[in-house]
């Protein structure tokens, strides 16, 4: 599957693991990236915030470089809040003819148009709609057994229900829950799942924003996750990155390691945690999970497990 | 008739014992409410469950509870639909959260959400002069204010903020929803004033964590979220009130870094959120201060190469006729002399309109 792929900005700057796991495994899967090296950011909410005309012009302008790139199936992000300001851009876009081609005049200077029908999806969601479940499944060579991880969706990729498209035929909210069951993985119960980590006030109002943090981490400490996973890298930046000031904040111990999307599929189909850029963490996932009696702790010596 | 189980959570006060699960099997049509089945779980097996409620048509906002987990008003959600999306076939209804419990089902209002209501001053102050017969305004603007004039004070999004969870302070999606109903209307008096009020305000508008909760909480399409972000926009852009809390500084770095480098530079982001949108913000106390109490996340992060060094002193960027397309977009669009909002609530989806 060829897809136009747009990894974000966090991706490639404060968590730049994410991108590159995506990267490593995208030929595992068959899927073919054709980068969008040429789109700007999303605005992550922000820019809307300032501007909505303006947050629609530059994701038109995504969308527009999207539908431009040759043979691709769909356009396809590895982050949640990428996925939610863009939904809700292209939410507006395809609701008025007469608004659409406002903004298609700004970009015409740049010889860009966006047309109605581009399909933007998260890999989560790639995974379960495009490629299947079964077909993961089949690709798994060392299924995650014992490995009990929480799942973490980040706010921008579950709500709005209607906008973004989740409803009995697609439980996109529940996606994480299956793809860790297909990776062979168990799937921990705990009350943040579909909780905010708190990064969007961590400069206006840091003790909430961390309290947010530590309270989910908190929770999967306490369900027994071995680790949390997330599509979303500035989920990841609160819950990994500042996870030693959250600790901090709720008066607790945490060391809870959070995986990318990526790389806790990257590990199911056989690549090594360091190529998969799992030591970056600020939590190291090697140091929590014993990587020498759980199956996927052979991943790190694949010759010991043949 | 069919029969449904609620598995209802209880509580009284009174009794110095702990909250707890309670079935009741029920006979209703399915199309029937929550709200009757806990009112026929009453009458036939336990007049003492306590569960607040009126108009029974989603009007009066008196019975918000929380069903399998979510928000909703208990007469406005049908039996079958509530079944088919529980656990377990059991429809769970508990009192909604953020606010303390009185007994069973019933919250206080008072000490949370009106409290909060009241302090965005909720009401009208009429401009000066009043005219003489009726204010003239612009139609879209009436229209505007309707979708926070459709709030039923019923909590379903005070219940379930996540801001408010950690920040009880936090003056809350409802009350600011309200306090936009006011904001937007050109017949009142005083925007600069409610704005800056809770710009300043630590728990005031920049408090929100965009988390959409509210928005998926509210029956009656209020959509709280929003209504917060126009205050932010309003106040930072067309206000210019600088806040104490950095909210109009980090929207305006954000705005400023994507202009320029066309991808967000996350390095410059945190010290010009605290110290202002200038290159030289990080040297700036407020800025150097913040920098050093994150300064153990920061070593750690440089430590692991998950942030290198190249990423804080050359980061990157798209390439430069890239570049020169996005900054016309800004030109373009920030050029104009008004600013262009479409609004889907206003204007409406061209499918609505066949």
């Amino acid at each position: 599957m060829k897809v136009a792929y747009w990894p974000g900005c966090v991706s490639r700057g404060f968590t730049p693991e994410l991108h590159g796991s995506m990267a490593k495994i995208a030929p595992l899967l068959d899927i073919e990236l054709v980068a969008l090296d040429r789109a700007s950011c999303c605005g992550a909410g922000v820019i809307a915030e300032h501007n909505p005309e303006l947050a629609d012009t530059l994701n038109a302008r995504t969308f527009a470089l999207a539908q431009q790139a040759e043979g691709t199936a769909l356009m396809m992000n590895i982050c949640s809040t990428c996925q939610g300001a863009q939904s809700e851009c292209q939410e507006r876009l395809d609701a008025s003819a007469e608004y659409r081609a406002k903004i298609n005049e700004t970009l015409a200077a740049d010889g860009l148009t966006y047309e109605t029908g581009l399909s933007n999806k998260n890999f989560l969601w790639l995974l379960v709609e495009e490629m299947g479940l079964d077909e993961l499944r089949s690709r798994v060579v060392r299924p995650l057994t014992d490995l009990r991880v929480g799942p973490f969706y980040g706010c921008y990729i579950v709500r709005p229900v209607t906008r973004l498209g989740i409803d009995d035929a697609h439980p996109r909210d529940a996606y994480l829950g299956q793809v860790i069951e297909a990776l062979g993985g168990t799937v921990t119960d705990y009350a943040g799942a579909h909780k905010c980590c708190g990064f969007p006030i961590i400069t206006m109002n840091k003790d909430a924003s961390l309290k947010q943090a530590g309270r989910h981490l908190g929770d999967a400490v306490d369900a027994g996750a071995d680790c949390l996973v997330t599509p979303c890298p500035l989920c990841h930046l609160n819950l990994d990155l500042q996870q030693p000031l959250a600790e901090r904040v709720v008066g607790r111990d945490l060391g809870m390691p959070v995986l990318h999307l990526p790389q806790l599929v990257g590990l199911a189909l056989g690549v090594s945690p360091s190529e998969l850029g799992l030591q970056r963490h600020v939590v190291k996932p090697t140091s929590v999970i014993d990587w020498t009696t759980s199956v996927v702790g052979e991943v790190g010596a694949p010759s010991a497990g043949g | 008739m069919a029969e449904f189980t609620l598995r209802l959570r209880r509580y009284d006060p009174e009794s110095g014992d702990a909250a707890y699960w309670e079935e009741h099997t029920i006979d209703l049509e399915p199309h029937r409410s929550v709200l009757e089945g806990i009112l026929q779980a009453k009458n036939r097996d336990d007049g003492s469950i306590g569960i607040r409620c009126s108009c029974r048509a989603a009007i009066c906002g008196s019975c918000g509870v929380r069903i399998n987990g979510r928000p909703d008003l208990a007469c406005h959600t049908h039996l079958d639909h509530a079944k088919k999306h529980s656990s377990d076939g059991v429809i769970e209804v508990e009192p909604m959260g953020n606010m303390p419990v009185i007994k069973d089902l019933i919250v206080d209002m008072e000490a949370v959400h009106w409290k909060k209501i009241r302090r965005v001053t909720p009401w009208l102050i009429p401009k000066q002069p009043v005219p003489e017969r009726e204010y003239v305004v612009p139609r879209e603007a009436m229209v505007d204010v309707t979708q926070s004039m459709a709030c039923i004070q019923c909590g379903a999004c005070v219940s379930d903020c996540l801001s408010m969870e950690v920040d009880p302070e936090f003056i809350g999606p409802a009350a600011l929803a309200k306090a936009y109903r006011f904001v937007g209307d050109p017949r009142d008096d005083q925007h600069f004033e409610r704005l800056q009020d809770l710009a300043e305000d630590p728990h005031g508008i920049y408090d929100c964590t965009h988390c959409f909760q509210c928005i998926d909480a509210c029956p009656k399409g209020v959509a709280p979220m929003s209504q917060i972000m126009r205050l932010r926009r309003l106040a930072g852009n067309d206000f210019a009130i600088e806040d104490r809390n950095n909210g109009e500084r980090h929207e305006a770095a954000f705005v400023s870094l994507v202009k320029q480098y066309g991808l967000l530079n996350e390095a410059e982001l945190l010290p010009r959120s605290y110290g202002g949108d200038t290159p030289l913000a990080k040297f700036k106390p407020s800025a150097a201060a913040e920098l050093t109490s994150s300064l153990p996340a920061i070593a750690k992060a440089l430590l692991r190469r998950k942030v290198t060094p190249a990423a804080v002193f050359k980061p990157h960027k798209l390439a430069p006729a890239d570049r020169a397309e996005v900054k016309r977009i800004y030109e373009t669009v920030e050029g104009r002399d008004e600013r262009v909002e479409f609004n889907i609530y206003i204007s409406g989806r061209d499918e609505d309109l066949t």
